[in-house]
């Protein structure tokens, strides 16, 4: 079956919802401001004859046309980076800051990763970590293209992330320190909200397959709250519409460690849902519909889910 | 085990902290702090405030990466900042990454192509360009893009010929458009 059935009885509007699913994805670039400025990289695309258009919510969020003709240096020069606009929010919500310690706990291949450290000037540290070594030579690939500099490749389990390398049993070291300001989890997931990408992710989708990432979901977002200092930001977000790997996890979370879900500036001009509080019999703890899901027809997007916790003092 | 590590010893496992001066070093062969700053200044004319708020780092012999933030020394990560030069040679080398990322304001050393010697240059090309009357050694290659210059990496220039650097991923990065 089509999973995204499943999903019906959530959405406002059916048969926009599936339509919008069977359309392909707009190519859409994000402009890098640690090398170049927005408008640079647009009289950049404009000179080489790349047709674009800005996003509604976003002047640094592109949409290219299909067919676009030439050359790309400003893609050479690492002034763009490809990535689908709606992957552009869990930075937004997460609102890193330049100097912070960011953990980023499932980074590869680097899209979400090279916009916190935009958006942090490039400057404190920005821990990008992956379990997959593979992936970790694509982050590291475009991190370097991306001009960053601020920015700890690092290769942990994030469930049972280990802040020994960071000095945590030497504070007295400079440059020390065991807990982070913000940190995001863009977890793995199975992945339904790229069907307009991938399709194939629908004829691979089971549901043991939810139930197993379900469990890495809970145990990197508890490690996530635990590193997280008093007061500071901890951001969950997956590609998924499947509220066991959204806000069942935000449920299982809350339960066992202290922080709870605070809403966040969602752009002007970008349509979301609030998250729910049941499904298929289970209930959820009713904050969670302080987290916002987005579904494709909305935005002409894929589809996607985020959540802001703050951890509590 | 790391930690049993000798100070004196380079470990290629882990990133050790430049020391600030010359009169810092305790491991033979690695640079200082400021030599580094003083060969950016030298070599390109990049500012030495540029690199204010960066700490610099050697994993693997003559390895050099620069941080923009302070972790503590050493560490044991998969990367810290970026790769930016590599030292323990005759001629330090500069990388492509750190060429782009603080040679834009480059005052020396810098030699402009023409539309079609940036592409060949990109696309790893070698190629002859007498009209270069400055030094030898590796050289800002850049050309002009949205109406200023901007640099598309390290040549090494010998005899006339200014040869590409340009690493094979990047090369086919002009094409792509994803």
């Amino acid at each position: 079956m089509n999973p995204l059935q499943r999903y019906a009885p959530l959405v406002d509007d059916e048969e926009a919802f599936f339509a919008a699913c069977e359309r392909p994805l707009p190519s859409v670039v994000r402009v890098n401001t640690i090398k170049t400025t927005v408008a640079r990289a647009r009289e950049a695309l404009d000179d080489e004859g790349v047709a674009y258009e800005p996003t509604d919510w976003h002047p640094g969020i592109l949409k290219l046309e299909d067919s676009s003709p030439g050359t790309n240096w400003p893609y050479f020069h690492g002034w763009l980076h490809g990535q689908e606009e709606v992957s552009a929010l869990p930075a937004i919500a997460l609102d890193p800051q330049p100097g912070e310690r960011v953990w980023d706990t499932c980074a590869a291949p680097g899209s979400k990763t090279t916009q916190i450290a935009a958006m942090m000037d490039d400057e404190g540290v920005l821990v990008g970590n992956d379990n997959n070594l593979g992936r970790l030579s694509a982050l590291r690939h475009n991190a370097e293209r991306l001009g960053v500099t601020n920015l700890v490749v690092s290769n942990q389990d994030a469930r049972n992330f280990s802040m020994k390398p960071f000095g945590e049993r030497t504070p007295e070291k400079s440059g020390s320190f065991e807990q982070f300001d913000r940190v995001l989890v863009d977890a793995p997931c199975s992945c339904e909200g790229t069907c307009r990408k991938n399709p194939d992710v629908l004829d691979e989708w089971t549901m043991n397959h939810v139930k197993s990432v379900a469990g890495i979901q809970k145990g990197i977002l508890r490690r996530a709250v635990q590193v997280t200092k008093a007061g500071g930001t901890v951001v969950y977000s997956t590609c998924t519409f499947a509220p066991e790997e959204n806000e069942a996890i935000l449920d299982f979370v809350l339960e066992r460690e202290d922080c709870e879900v605070v809403e966040w500036d969602v752009p002007d001009g970008f349509e979301t849902a609030p998250g729910i509080t049941e499904w298929e019999g289970d209930e959820y703890d009713p904050s969670v519909t302080k987290a916002r899901r987005v579904y494709p027809h909305h935005n002409d997007t894929g589809g996607f889910f985020t959540a802001k916790l703050e951890v509590n003092a | 085990m790391s930690d049993d590590t000798a100070p004196d010893e380079n470990w290629g496992q882990q990133f050790d902290r430049l020391p600030p001066t010359p009169d810092d070093r305790v491991v033979e062969g690695r640079p200082s702090r400021e030599e580094v700053v003083d060969w950016w200044e030298e070599r390109f004319g990049v500012d030495p405030a540029v690199f204010d708020g960066y700490t610099f780092w050697e994993k693997g012999a003559g390895k050099i990466w620069a941080f923009h933030g302070e972790v503590v020394d050493p560490i044991k990560v998969e990367g810290l900042g970026m790769r930016i030069l590599r030292t323990r040679q005759r001629h330090w080398k500069p990388s492509t990454n750190a060429v782009q990322r603080f040679c834009g304001d480059a005052t020396k050393n810098v030699i402009e192509l023409s539309p079609g010697e940036a592409k060949a240059f990109v696309d790893g090309h070698d190629q002859q360009l007498d009209r270069w009357e400055g030094d030898w050694g590796y050289l800002t290659a850049a050309h002009e893009i949205a109406g200023e210059l901007e640099p598309l990496g390290v040549g090494l220039y010998l005899h006339g010929e200014l040869r590409s650097t340009v690493p094979k991923g990047r090369q086919e990065e002009l094409v792509k458009l994803d």
